[in-house]
C-alpha cells in the first residue's frame, strides 16, 4: 500500500465552543477557554461581503484564514479542498420552502450561494487565489474523504493545499433528517515538504473497512452532533504533544490511517 | 507549471441525456443536428421555457436493495449505468482489481434535491416530513455516490464533486492524482444532474434562462436552457489498454472574480487551459476540437469566443453543444467528454446547434455545421459558479504529444 506523506503547517478551528485551535488544547487539559462570538469573524472576508454572506460561508471562511495565518503562507498560492457534508442547510430549507410556496419568489442571490462550492467560491475571489479549488463531500466521511483527496493534490501535485471541512447546523424540517444540530468547522494546511512552519508530520494510508477511533467527552458529543467533526480524532492528536496514530472514515466502506509526529 | 501526464486509457463510456439514452443515440442525434430541447413540461409550477429532458426516467425502478435511493437523480444515474454495457465493464474490472482498489468520483450540483423539494411539498401536519420521504440516504448531496458506490458494489475512495457546472470534469483530475500514486488501479469518473424546481426557478431568478432553445454564441442570444443527463467512463492505465482513446491532460483553476459571472477576461478558464495542455504536453496548434462550455448566456460565450480566438489557430475547430442537451449542469463535464470522445471516434465535429446568426466575436475557428475530419486530440471545457474552471485533453489511442 501507498503511504502519503505530507506535513501540517496551519490549524484552523471554529465551532460554538471552540474559538480556535488553542481553545481545543485547552479543553484537552481541563481548562475551559473562552466561547467565540456568536458568529464566526471571517475577516478574511471584506467588510461588506460578511455583513451578506451566509454562516456556512463565514464558518467555513473563519476556520481556513484561522489556518492559512498559522501556516504563514500567501493564501493566494494556495490550492483548495473544502468539503461539507451537507453544504448549506438553512439555505436548502429556504429554497425548498419558498420552492413547495411561491417558486417564482426564490431568491437569486440566495439560489447562487446554494451551490456547494459557495464558501470556496468566496474564499479565492476574497484571497486572489486563482489555483485549483474544489469541494467535495461524502456524507459521514466527508472530512477523511477530503483530507484523501487534499493530501492526493499535496503529493502528486507538489504543492501545499488548503483543506476546509465544515457544517452549519441543520434548520427546518430537514434538520429531522439530517441529525445534524451544531455547526463545526476545521482547516489545514498542508505541503509536500517539512517546511519551516511544519507543525506535524502525516502519514496517511488507506485501509479496509472504516472503524473510527473513540473520542473523549465533551469531543465524542460534538461528533454525533456534526459530521464534519469527524476530524476531532486527528486535530486531538495534533493538539497534544505525543506522537500517535488515529483511523478516520474515507468511505463507506473505506478507512484511513494516519501517523502524527510533531515536528518541533 | 504541471509536469507531463502519463496519459490514462478510457476503457469505458456512455452518456444518457435529451439526445437519448447511450453513445449510438447520442451519435445520431450530432449526425443529424437534430436537438433534444422541447417546452417546459416538468416544473412543478408553469415556467416559460425549453428544457433537455430525458424521456422515461419516471417509468425506471431501482433494483429492490437500492430502493432506499430513491429519486429522479439516482433514476437517472441508474439509467445511464445500464447503457452501453457500462455496468459489465465495471463488473469486469471489479473483478480484475478488486472491489477496493477502484475509486468511485462522480461530480452533481443538484444531488437528490428533487427528493428534498419534494419531502417538502409534503410536509405533514407536525410539519415534518412524510414517513416514505425520511431517507437520510437522499437528503444529502453525497446521494448519487453513495447510490452508484452500493450499485456498483465499489469499496474503494467515494467522492463527490460538487462545484456546479465544472463538477463531472473535475472527477477526472481527482481519479489521475489517485491512480498516479497507486492509490488505486481503475476509477469509474462522472456526473449526473436532473431537473427539478431548484435549477430552474434559480437560474431563472437569475435571469439567465432563455423563453427559447438556447443559442449558444449566437448574437441574439437570450440565455440558457437547462438539460439533465448522466455519463459515467472507466479510467484505467494505459498500458492496460493500449487501444483505447486516452485522457491526455486536465487543468484547474479558479477565476477568483464574482459568484456567478466569468472573469471578464476569463483568465481562469485561461489558466485551466494552460494547464491541461502543458500536462498534456500539447500545443494548441495540435488541439484538432474543442466542445466549449458555450451555455448561451451573455457573458460566458463573450469571454469564452475571445479565448478561443487567441489562443488557437483556425485548423482548430471548436462547437458548443448544449443546444442538443441544454445546459446539464453538474454533468455536463461528463457528458461532453463523451462526445469529445466521439468526435475523436468517430471523426466528426458536431456543429454549433443553435447559433444562427454567429456572435462577431468568434473567430474562424466555430464549426456552425458538422464538419467530418480526422480528430486526434479534443479538448472539452467546463466552467462552474464560483468562478472554478476546469479544461480535459483527450485523444486517439496511440496518439503521442
Amino acid at each position: 500500500m501507498s503511504v502519503l506523506r505530507i506535513y501540517v503547517e496551519g490549524i484552523g478551528l471554529w465551532s460554538p465552543q471552540l474559538a480556535n485551535f488553542a481553545a481545543l488544547r485547552d479543553v484537552l487539559a481541563g481548562a475551559t477557554p473562552e466561547l467565540p462570538a456568536a458568529r464566526p469573524a471571517a475577516t478574511t472576508l471584506p467588510a461588506n461581503e460578511r455583513r451578506r454572506a451566509p454562516e456556512s460561508v463565514l464558518l467555513a471562511i473563519e476556520a481556513a484564514g484561522q489556518a492559512v495565518t498559522m501556516s504563514n503562507r500567501d493564501a493566494a498560492t494556495l490550492a483548495c479542498v473544502f468539503a461539507s457534508a451537507h453544504g448549506d442547510q438553512a439555505i436548502t430549507d429556504y429554497m425548498c420552502a419558498t420552492l413547495a410556496r411561491a417558486p417564482t419568489e426564490l431568491s437569486p442571490i440566495r439560489f447562487h450561494n446554494s451551490v456547494h462550492n459557495a464558501a470556496v467560491g468566496y474564499w479565492t475571489i476574497a484571497t486572489g487565489c486563482h489555483a485549483p479549488s474544489t469541494s467535495i463531500c461524502a456524507q459521514a466521511a466527508s472530512f477523511g474523504a477530503a483530507l484523501l483527496e487534499a493530501a492526493s493534490q499535496v503529493v502528486a501535485e507538489q504543492h501545499p493545499v488548503l483543506l476546509v471541512c465544515s457544517d452549519i447546523a441543520g434548520c427546518g424540517p430537514l434538520r429531522d433528517v439530517t441529525g445534524s444540530t451544531q455547526p463545526f468547522g476545521s482547516a489545514l494546511v498542508l505541503a509536500p515538504q517539512a517546511g519551516a512552519s511544519a507543525r506535524a508530520r502525516l502519514d496517511l494510508e488507506v485501509t479496509a473497512g472504516s472503524t473510527v477511533d473513540p473520542l473523549v467527552e465533551p469531543l465524542a458529543g460534538w461528533r454525533v452532533a456534526t459530521p464534519s467533526a469527524a476530524g476531532l480524532p486527528l486535530l486531538a492528536l495534533l493538539a497534544g504533544t505525543k506522537n500517535g496514530r488515529c483511523q478516520l472514515a474515507a468511505a463507506e466502506a473505506l478507512g484511513l490511517q494516519v501517523d502524527v509526529e510533531h515536528v518541533t | 507549471m504541471p509536469t507531463f501526464m502519463t496519459p490514462l486509457a478510457v476503457t469505458a463510456y456512455t452518456a444518457t441525456s435529451a439526445m437519448g439514452c447511450g453513445l449510438a443515440a447520442q451519435l445520431d442525434a450530432l449526425r443529424h443536428a437534430r436537438s433534444g430541447l422541447r417546452p417546459n413540461d416538468i416544473s412543478t409550477t408553469p415556467l416559460d421555457c425549453w428544457i433537455g429532458r430525458v424521456d422515461g426516467v419516471e417509468a425506471i425502478a431501482l433494483p429492490a436493495a437500492l430502493e432506499a435511493w430513491d429519486c429522479r437523480n439516482n433514476r437517472l444515474a441508474w439509467l445511464g449505468l445500464n447503457q452501453d454495457g457500462f455496468l459489465q465493464r465495471v463488473h469486469a474490472a471489479r473483478a480484475r482489481y478488486g472491489a477496493g482498489r477502484i475509486a468511485l468520483l462522480l461530480g452533481t450540483s443538484t444531488a437528490s434535491i428533487d427528493a428534498t423539494e419534494k419531502a417538502y411539498r409534503q410536509l405533514g401536519p407536525d410539519g415534518a416530513f412524510p414517513d416514505d420521504m425520511r431517507r437520510p440516504a437522499v437528503h444529502t448531496p453525497h446521494s448519487l455516490a453513495s447510490f452508484v458506490a452500493a450499485a456498483l458494489e465499489l469499496d474503494g475512495p467515494c467522492l463527490t464533486i460538487s462545484t456546479a457546472c465544472s463538477s463531472s470534469a473535475k472527477v477526472f483530475a481527482s481519479a489521475e492524482r489517485l491512480i498516479q500514486l497507486g492509490l488505486i488501479d481503475a476509477a469509474v469518473v462522472g456526473g449526473v444532474d436532473t431537473l427539478c424546481d431548484s435549477v430552474l426557478f434559480g437560474f431563472n431568478a437569475l435571469e439567465l434562462v432563455s423563453t427559447e432553445p438556447c443559442r449558444p454564441f449566437d448574437a441574439a442570444r437570450s440565455g440558457i436552457s437547462i438539460g439533465e443527463a448522466a455519463g459515467f467512463a472507466l479510467l484505467e492505465r494505459s498500458d492496460t489498454a493500449p487501444d483505447a482513446p486516452q485522457l491526455l491532460g486536465y487543468g484547474e483553476a479558479s477565476d477568483a472574480h464574482h459568484m456567478s459571472t466569468p472573469h471578464p477576461d476569463g483568465l481562469g478558464a485561461e489558466l485551466a487551459l494552460n494547464d491541461a495542455l502543458a500536462r498534456a504536453g500539447l500545443d494548441a496548434a495540435q488541439v484538432d476540437y474543442i466542445n466549449l462550455h458555450g451555455t448561451a448566456s451573455r457573458k460566458n460565450d463573450e469571454v469564452e469566443a475571445a479565448l478561443v480566438g487567441r489562443a488557437f489557430p483556425a485548423t482548430t475547430r471548436a462547437s458548443s453543444t448544449k443546444g442538443y442537451t441544454g445546459h446539464t449542469l453538474g454533468a455536463a463535464g461528463i457528458v461532453e467528454a463523451t462526445i469529445a470522445l466521439q468526435a475523436i471516434e468517430h471523426g466528426l465535429v458536431p456543429g454549433n446547434l443553435g447559433g444562427e446568426t454567429p456572435d462577431p466575436g468568434c473567430g474562424p475557428q466555430f464549426a456552425w455545421r458538422n464538419e467530418h475530419q480526422r480528430v486526434d486530440v479534443a479538448l472539452s471545457n467546463s466552467f462552474g459558479f464560483g468562478g472554478n474552471n476546469a479544461c480535459l485533453a483527450f485523444a486517439r489511442a496511440g496518439f503521442v504529444a
